[in-house]
């Protein structure tokens, strides 16, 4: 078979990414992990007396809590088989990417599977984030300080 | 009002990022760092704190909000130390997320057996 029949073939054949359906279902499971967070938030700052800006970091790790948890149990993943970028974008789902990743190298030990293999996903967030941050930062800084109109 | 917008900002960042998986086979980590970007590059031009302000956890809980604390955190110790604040800062804010994170999966990874 030919280069070109076997493309046209596999395009025949697979199916095109129900585009409309993939992203109601992100956008519904993405938007109420949000509003999840919105009521953790309001939670610690009528309850434990948080200014809103104080009470950013507790929800953030009680999200990251619960989400390492039910990664444990496998019930992430399953969410995840539904929503896709839904479960994904949020801070959940780096949560997620580092317990999956500890969790399915626990089998060569703490030190060279746990601890190795811990940000084989989510390390890739990091780097960007910090090799983007940086330059945006100096960039910024050099328009705020040396440009007196600035 | 705050949960309404939570739910519209924090889903279409979600919706944003499936229609690029699905659209360019991208993979989460592709997507995950592309948004950290963008949330970087929004805090960058001032925009990130106004989506904050309006949508709470909306736009707080989305991985772009790690690319916005990072140059946040950044720029506060910038105006204090000059340009070495940038690398002093960098993780001040996105601290708790990232420690937190490495300590419940670590438990969570000494807990549990995986599945399958």
């Amino acid at each position: 078979m030919k280069k070109e029949d076997y493309e046209q073939l596999v395009n025949k054949t697979v199916q095109p990414p129900a585009y409309f359906m993939n992203m109601a279902k992100a956008f519904l499971v993405g938007g109420l992990i949000c509003v999840f967070g919105e009521g953790l938030m309001n939670m610690y700052t009528s309850w434990l007396g948080f200014s809103r800006e104080e009470a950013g970091d507790p929800m953030v790790a009680t999200l990251i809590f619960i989400s390492a948890l039910l990664t444990g149990f496998g019930l992430y993943d399953r969410l995840a088989q539904f929503a896709g970028a839904g479960t994904s974008v949020p801070v959940t789902g780096f949560s997620n990417s580092l317990t999956s990743a500890a969790m399915e190298h626990k089998s060569e030990g703490f030190v060279l599977g746990v601890a190795t293999n811990m940000f084989k996903l989510a390390g890739s967030v990091i780097v960007f984030g910090v090799v983007a941050a940086y330059i945006l930062g100096v960039l910024r800084y050099v328009l705020v300080e040396m440009i007196p109109w600035g | 009002m705050t949960y309404l917008w939570a739910f519209i900002l924090g889903g279409a960042i979600c919706a944003v990022g499936q229609f690029l998986m699905d659209r360019f086979k991208l993979t989460p980590a592709h997507v995950m760092s592309s948004f950290v970007v963008a949330g970087a590059f929004l805090d960058f031009l001032d925009i990130y704190d106004r989506m904050i302000e309006v949508a709470g956890a909306g736009a707080m809980v989305p991985i772009t909000s790690f690319g916005h604390s990072l140059l946040h955190g950044a720029m506060e110790q910038a105006d204090e130390h000059g340009l070495i604040g940038i690398a002093i800062g960098i993780f001040e804010l996105t601290s708790a997320g990232i420690a937190s994170a490495i300590l419940f999966a670590f438990i969570v990874a000494a807990i549990f057996q995986p599945k399958g």
